[in-house]
């Protein structure tokens, strides 16, 4: 438990001293009109769109994980647990402004679920009611990504999709992060 | 008192329209218009030709909301607009039980000229109204005195509740602008609002 309140301490001083601020409505409409222009140039094919937010997440977490140590200054976590504490108290804290709860863990602490309160891409978004959005497009589905990426630069190989989104009617908004394997320091292939 | 509430945009598309009956003084929420069923067109006919009076009292004064507009006497239909910023008309059409009975005609001709017309036609308005709604709202109610200032404010709240929801509706990236608003979020906002104040 003590991990947890440290991470959300060194969440807070950070969004408070280190984090330049945007204005939140800006953040929104664009990821919003990202989504929506996808939409629109995949003709409706969600799965594909879904594909493409979290290939964009991928690339962003593998450079945003640079800027996240950079400026937290945390060290290697030393479990898995420790790193969610880290994901849902340092990084969502610092980079959106929120601390989606850590919950749902298996037992063999491979696997755990974010449940956002509050998701400030989705301000405003009603999905469109062609009767396969609701069914088919997991609109925060970037954030996915972003973990991946992440993770993966510091040897964490997981998987993340969405399981539920209030966008869709559902009560929550949870995420589910699973550990696939830890990255071993790999030589690299062999040049001639 | 019954409502009709349209939205229109800059080029006079019809963006959303609803028509909802009163909450206050015991209604029920149901639409009891004057025309019959197979003449509702004529809440359209009525609140669209008064677009010349909104667009005259548009530049009137700096207020979004320009209050009662216009008034249709054949029908006592009353007309309310409020405009945004970004050129879209509110428009709500509200129109007196007819059957609300002498004390109902005294108080909307106290409320203004237009309101006396209004009431002596109602008579002949009751002439082909569908069902009857009776004298469910009292003199005193914003329902029976469309003009009076009790009714502006009542209004005044309800658009600006509306427009807050709409503002929220514009914002949501797969709305394009000028688009139909087809949210079943804003519209059982907007009953809510009219459930509220009207």
């Amino acid at each position: 438990m003590s991990s947890t309140t440290k991470a959300s301490r060194i969440g807070e001083e950070l969004w408070k001293t280190r984090v330049d601020k945007v204005n939140a409505e800006l953040v929104t409409l664009t990821y919003g009109t990202i989504v929506a222009q996808l939409c629109q140039d995949y003709d409706g094919n969600y799965q594909e769109v879904n594909k493409q937010l979290e290939k964009m997440g991928y690339n962003i977490g593998m450079r945003l994980i640079e800027d996240f140590l950079a400026k937290s200054n945390v060290g290697r976590c030393a479990n898995f647990r420790e790193t969610a504490d880290m994901i849902s108290k340092v990084g969502f804290r610092i980079f959106l402004n929120i601390a989606p709860t850590v919950t749902n863990w298996t037992s063999d602490n491979n696997q755990f679920s974010l449940v956002f309160d509050e998701n400030p891409l989705a301000d405003f978004v009603e999905l469109p009611d062609d009767g396969r959005a609701q069914d088919e497009l997991w609109f925060s589905n970037i954030l996915c990504g972003v973990l991946r990426g992440a993770l993966e630069m510091v040897q964490m190989q997981i998987e993340a999709h969405f399981v539920s989104d209030v966008l869709r009617g559902d009560d929550t908004t949870e995420m589910r992060v699973s550990l696939v394997r830890y990255i071993e320091d790999e030589m690299p292939p062999e040049e001639e | 008192m019954s409502y009709y509430f349209t939205i229109l945009s800059p080029t006079d598309v019809p963006l959303f329209n609803i028509a909802f009956g009163t909450s206050k003084s015991g209604g029920d929420g149901i639409a009891r218009f004057r025309f019959p069923d197979t003449a509702q067109y004529m809440n359209q006919f009525i609140i669209h030709s008064s677009l010349d009076m909104v667009e005259e009292a548009q530049w009137m004064n700096g207020n979004m909301y320009l209050k009662h507009i216009d008034t249709y006497p054949p029908a006592s239909a009353y007309i309310s607009a409020f405009l945004t910023p970004s050129g879209a008309r509110f428009l709500l059409l509200h129109q007196p039980p007819h059957a609300a009975g002498p004390n109902a005609n005294a108080g909307g001709s106290g409320g203004g000229g237009g309101g006396g017309i209004g009431g002596g036609s109602s008579i002949l308005g009751g002439s082909f109204a569908a069902g009857s709604s009776a004298a469910r709202a009292s003199a005193s109610s914003i329902a029976a005195n469309p003009t009076s200032p009790q009714t502006e404010e009542a209004v005044r709240q309800f658009m600006a509740e509306v427009y807050e929801n709409y503002v929220k509706t514009v914002m949501n990236p797969f709305y394009r602008q000028g688009m139909e608003i087809r949210s079943a979020v804003f519209r059982s906002r907007v009953t809510a609002a009219g459930r509220k104040w009207l």
